[in-house]
Formats: C-alpha cells, sequence, structure tokens
C-alpha cells in the first residue's frame, strides 16, 4: 500500500517554469492560441508570492501548485455526479476519468486549490508536432476536466517493467512524476509518504479545510509559511 | 383567423396583433439558439468562464428559474393536497410557469456542460454522494410530471375537446393529479434542496460552506423554504403582468391576496432561518474553518450591503407587507411586495453562484471578475423568449384561468379599495 505525495521545498524554487513545461509535454497538452492564464491547462502551476512589502524590503517566492490529492472526503471526487474522479486505494492518486467526465466543471468550483482545468477547445498540434507526442498518455478530448494525476503513463510503465521482470512493486526509481525530474533545483520532490513522513517543519496548503492533502511544502521563511 | 382554436366566450386580440406580439419573441429565440449552437458547435471557449469561474450566467440562470418555477408544485401542493380550492384559479398558470422555467433550465444545463451527449452517464454512473446526482434525477422526473401535468391543460383546447377520447383520456388525467401533486411536491423538495446543497457542502468554498442538519447542508433547506416562498410571489406577479397586458381580470382579488398572504407567510420563516443561517455562519461555521466572515465582504463590490438588501429589503420588507392585511390589500403594494420576494432569491442565487466563486480561498489568491460574453446572454435570453411564447401561446389557445369566462361578465374589480373581509383570513 502507497501513499504517494510531495515534498515541495519553496525555498529552492527558483520560478524558472521547467515543471510546468516538463508537465504539458509529458501530458500532451496542446498549444491553444486563444488560452490565457484563466483558460489555459496547467495541471502544474507556479504561483508567485510576495510578502506585501515595498522596494528594498520586497520579497518573492514560488509555489508550484497541483492537484493536492486530497485523501480525507475529497471534494472533487465527493461532487462528481458520475464518478468520473477516483481515489485509489492503493496509492491515494486521484485519478480523472476523462472519457466518463461530463464537463459539468463541479468539480473545479469544489477544488479548493484552483488545480482542476477545462479542456475549452479541440485539441489540436501544430503539424509536425504529433509526432513528439507521448504514447503512454491519451489526449484529452475538448468539454472535460482534467488535472494532475502524478503522470499515470510513468505509473504504468514503471508496473509494466516491474512485471516483466516478475516483480510485484515497482521499484521507486522507475516511477518519477516529470515535474519532479525535471526540476532543476531538487525544490520537488516525489514520494511514498508511508515510507518517508514529511518533515516536521512542513506545512500543507489550506490544512485547516481538513482535506488531508498530500503535498507538504517547506520553507525557513514566516511570511512564506503564513500562506499555509 | 385562428378563432377556431380559441375557447369559446374567451376574446383575444387578432391574429395580427398576436403576431406583432410574438414576432420579437421569436427574433429573440432565434438570436439565442444561435448563440446556443455556437457554444454547443465551437465549445465553451465561446463563453467568458474560464477556469476559476468554472459556473457563470447559466447556473445562476438555472438555479433562479427553478426557484420561480417552484409556483407550480407549492401551488398545486395548496391546492390538490391542502385544498385551498381557491388556487385552482391559477394552478394552469403555475404548471405553465413550471414547465417553461424547468425545461428551459434543463436545455440551458445542457449547453453549459461540455460534453452534453453523455448526461445519460449520471444515471448509468451515479455518485449518491453528489448533489448534482440528486439534483439531476429530480429534476429530470420532475420534468416528466409538470409534461403530464400540462397535457390536461393542452386538451382542453377547444379543437382537441371535440375528440372523444382526448377527452377521456383528460378525464382520467385529472383523477391522477393528486398523485401527481404529491409526487411533484416530494421531488421539487429534494431538487430545490439539492440545489442548494451544491455549494453548501463545498468545503472548499467557506464562503458557501454550510455545516449539516442530518445529511445535508442548512441551505438545502433554505432553498426548499426559499423557493416556497415566491412561488406563489412570482405566479401572482405573472398574472398581474398578464392582466395588464391583456387589459382583462383573470382571476378574483381575493386569490392574489390569498397568495400574496401564502408567500408572505414562508417569507418571514424563511428570514428567520436565514438569520440564524447566518449568525451561525458567521459566529461559528466560517471561523472554525479558519476565515473570519468579514474577509469575505471586504471586497468590493460585494460589501456587507448585499447580505443587508437579501435579508432585510428582499425579505422582511416584502414579507411584512404581504403578511399585513391592509397593505397587501393595495394591489400597488401587493404587486410590489411580489417583485421584492423575487428580486430577493435572484440575488440569493447570485449571491450562493457568482460571488462564491470570485471570493479568493487561498492566502496569496485573488478577488475575480467575470462579464458573460455574448452568447452566454444570449442563451439566456432564449430561454426568457421560450417562457414568454410557450405562455403567450398557451394563454391564447388555452384556458389558462377558469375564472377568466366568469368574471369577463361582472364589472372590473376596484384596484384600490377598503380592506375586505376576508383580507385578514
Amino acid at each position: 500500500m502507497k501513499r504517494y505525495g510531495m515534498h515541495i521545498d519553496i525555498d529552492r524554487c527558483n520560478g524558472c517554469g521547467a515543471c510546468m513545461v516538463a508537465c504539458a509535454v509529458e501530458n500532451n497538452i496542446p498549444p491553444v492560441a486563444g488560452a490565457d492564464d484563466r483558460k489555459g491547462i496547467t495541471p502544474l502551476r507556479v504561483y508567485q508570492i510576495d510578502n506585501g512589502e515595498a522596494y528594498p524590503n520586497r520579497r518573492t517566492a514560488f509555489i508550484p501548485m497541483l492537484c493536492q490529492q486530497c485523501g480525507n472526503e475529497t471534494p472533487c471526487a465527493h461532487v462528481c455526479p458520475q464518478q468520473a474522479v477516483d481515489v485509489d486505494p492503493e496509492t491515494g492518486i486521484v485519478g480523472q476519468m476523462a472519457e466518463r467526465c461530463l464537463g459539468c466543471r463541479y468539480c473545479m468550483a469544489a477544488c479548493p486549490y484552483h488545480a482542476r482545468y477545462f479542456n475549452w477547445w479541440d485539441p489540436k498540434w501544430p503539424a509536425g508536432m504529433e509526432a513528439a507526442l507521448n504514447p503512454d498518455v491519451a489526449p484529452r478530448q475538448r468539454g472535460v476536466v482534467e488535472k494532475c494525476n502524478f503522470c499515470h503513463g510513468r505509473r504504468h510503465a514503471a508496473m509494466e517493467k516491474a512485471a516483466a521482470a516478475g516483480k510485484r512493486e515497482i521499484d521507486p526509481a522507475d516511477y518519477v512524476p516529470a515535474c519532479a525530474e525535471a526540476c532543476p533545483s531538487g525544490a520537488i520532490r516525489f514520494v511514498d509518504l508511508n515510507a518517508q513522513a514529511a518533515p516536521a517543519d512542513s506545512f500543507r496548503l489550506l490544512e485547516r479545510l481538513d482535506t488531508d492533502p498530500k503535498i507538504f511544502y517547506r520553507s525557513k521563511k514566516d511570511w512564506v509559511k503564513r500562506n499555509g | 383567423m385562428d378563432k377556431f382554436l380559441i375557447a369559446r366566450g374567451l376574446k383575444r386580440c387578432s391574429t395580427g396583433r398576436f403576431l406583432l406580439w410574438v414576432g420579437p419573441w421569436f427574433a429573440l429565440l432565434l438570436f439565442g439558439l444561435y448563440a446556443a449552437g455556437l457554444c454547443l458547435v465551437k465549445g465553451l471557449n465561446q463563453t467568458n468562464m474560464d477556469n476559476r469561474f468554472a459556473f457563470g450566467l447559466w447556473i445562476f440562470l438555472d438555479l433562479t428559474v427553478i426557484a420561480l418555477g417552484a409556483g407550480a408544485f407549492f401551488t398545486g401542493f395548496l391546492l390538490y393536497i391542502l385544498k385551498l380550492d381557491d388556487l385552482r384559479a391559477v394552478i394552469n398558470s403555475a404548471v405553465i410557469i413550471g414547465l417553461t422555467a424547468y425545461s428551459g433550465a434543463v436545455a440551458v444545463l445542457a449547453v453549459d456542460v461540455g460534453q452534453p451527449l453523455r448526461a445519460w452517464f449520471t444515471f448509468w454512473y451515479p455518485n449518491v454522494h453528489s448533489m448534482l446526482t440528486e439534483v439531476t434525477f429530480c429534476i429530470t422526473c420532475y420534468l416528466i410530471v409538470l409534461a403530464i401535468e400540462y397535457v390536461p391543460i393542452v386538451l382542453k383546447n377547444r379543437r382537441l375537446k371535440e375528440v372523444p377520447s382526448l377527452l377521456v383520456f383528460e378525464f382520467q388525467l385529472h383523477k391522477l393529479m393528486y398523485v401527481l401533486a404529491g409526487v411533484g411536491t416530494f421531488l421539487s423538495f429534494f431538487h430545490q434542496g439539492s440545489l442548494g446543497g451544491l455549494y453548501g457542502v463545498l468545503r472548499g468554498r467557506p464562503f458557501a460552506f454550510r455545516e449539516g442538519l442530518f445529511i445535508w447542508p442548512s441551505t438545502f433547506f433554505l432553498f426548499i423554504l426559499s423557493a416556497a416562498a415566491v412561488g406563489p410571489s412570482f405566479v401572482l406577479l405573472t398574472t398581474w403582468l398578464v392582466e395588464k397586458i391583456t387589459k382583462k381580470q383573470l382571476v378574483r382579488t381575493e386569490v392574489l391576496q390569498l397568495l400574496g398572504r401564502i408567500s408572505g407567510l414562508l417569507l418571514s420563516v424563511y428570514v428567520l432561518a436565514k438569520t440564524v443561517d447566518t449568525l451561525v455562519w458567521i459566529n461559528r461555521t466560517s471561523p472554525h474553518a479558519g476565515f473570519p466572515a468579514a474577509q469575505f465582504y471586504g471586497w468590493k463590490p460585494f460589501g456587507i450591503e448585499i447580505l443587508f438588501a437579501e435579508i432585510v429589503l428582499f425579505g422582511l420588507l416584502p414579507a411584512a407587507i404581504l403578511l399585513m392585511p391592509r397593505l397587501r390589500a393595495r394591489r400597488g403594494l401587493l404587486v410590489t411586495a411580489a417583485a421584492l420576494a423575487c428580486c430577493g432569491v435572484t440575488l440569493n442565487r447570485f449571491v450562493q453562484t457568482v460571488q462564491t466563486l470570485a471570493l479568493p480561498t487561498l492566502p496569496f489568491d485573488k478577488f475575480l471578475s467575470y462579464t458573460p460574453s455574448w452568447q452566454e446572454v444570449g442563451t439566456f435570453l432564449a430561454v426568457v423568449a421560450y417562457g414568454v411564447l410557450v405562455y403567450s401561446f398557451s394563454f391564447r389557445y388555452l384556458n389558462v384561468f377558469p375564472e377568466e369566462r366568469a368574471l369577463k361578465v361582472q364589472p372590473a374589480a376596484p384596484q384600490e379599495e377598503e380592506e375586505p373581509a376576508y383580507a385578514g383570513r
């Protein structure tokens, strides 16, 4: 039994956006001309925050925000009218079945982290770019909701590799989501929370809502911690 | 030209004049259908909704028209179950309002979802924990009930009455009305409540989240109460409007006053419940979730005045007018109070849907604004035009107000009159 989650060190994140690019490439997110910061699909999104003070005391930080994989009465799974959202009891990963999604967006209204995205346009890629698509991840059609699923394509590939080797458990080294792999500063670490508990000084976003999120953030700065 | 379709003894305007009336509404309907068609063909990128404002004008419209259309179930309940026989004068009108409101809302929902062809999935893979599942099941069933309730009204058409088998069918359907009224009340109770629960269960939206009574959040009960309160007000308002447009007296004054009295009674209960709920939310629910309620009213233009308008201006004031026999005996005040009550429920649904999504939850998030696109407004207008058209055709060709014929031969009641004996009944 796994309980996948992440440890994200905010003090290490320099806002380069490599994780966002890696996520988009891994998950076959199409480039859309009309998409902006409110209609684009960014299953992982880096927010810039500041301490609210003026120069020269102004300080900024970056918070990589993705589905927090809530474990307690998962808000999105709870409200989906046709069970298109499920929580895998084996891993704790909150999955989204695009093929069953009605596109009612109730889950988006329910998510306190705004980590769910709607496909406002038909997925289209410039000529020739289809060749670069990830064959392990099916593109989603227009009118459905999607979100971070800890790169389920990579998990399936790791499971196949383990099965081929006659193993029941996957090797942790074989399953690392694209964002964690791409992060140049090592700010994002993908972990099995059952094997590697979060550091004592870490915090979770909106923990007081009691949704048991599985993304743990760390920072030594008090003004950053206050954003939890 | 169409006189053979108009009920005997009823006077209706000329065909030309009727066409002049419905023409602009048809034009509006066509415009709206074009706008809705664009959303269906090109996708919801035609709207100004986005990943943060996932719901917009359409959900607000759905919640509002379903509340206003509640007169259908509540009038049916009062007439068939509680035997308030005076309401027979407006039951047909209430059914037509309900049918157009619910069918319009369902049509807009079909445009609002990204994959409308998958709507049946909700019946095949229902999530019993979701309020939306409850809403979908109850609204679908209730729409069928409303359609069956509408059939006898249609079958009363002068030409259709000439077909003996249809006459028998209509007679048999009438026997079913008591059962349908009961079923309709049961279904409406749940879907009005579930619509309130839609937002009330959202822990991630502390502005809307409410604690529960049994398995439902308090908004479940508030929505039932508010819909039952404004349903009769909207029937009253519509009847008054039709009387003004057609320059005819369609129901006895005491029927309108009875509607007003029922509305006032329920509205006062609603205002009391809403006040208690708000106080519990301000002092307990919201602070316990780590969100002082005052912070939600710091975002302009959604200040505390909205709460005041909802409870006092559009709640307490119309309730007081409708409950006082002297005041509601004045036609102007009666209609104004009914209109205020309808505005109140509209504002409440706006607050529940649009304001909730505009307010930030994450500490580093921003306050959001949203303006609907012309396609969204067009689709909204199509529902309004559809409602007006169905009502107009029904009024012209069907005997919507059973008392109209009898009232025609009596002198019209004076607009302002002394307090009648029944006013305090």
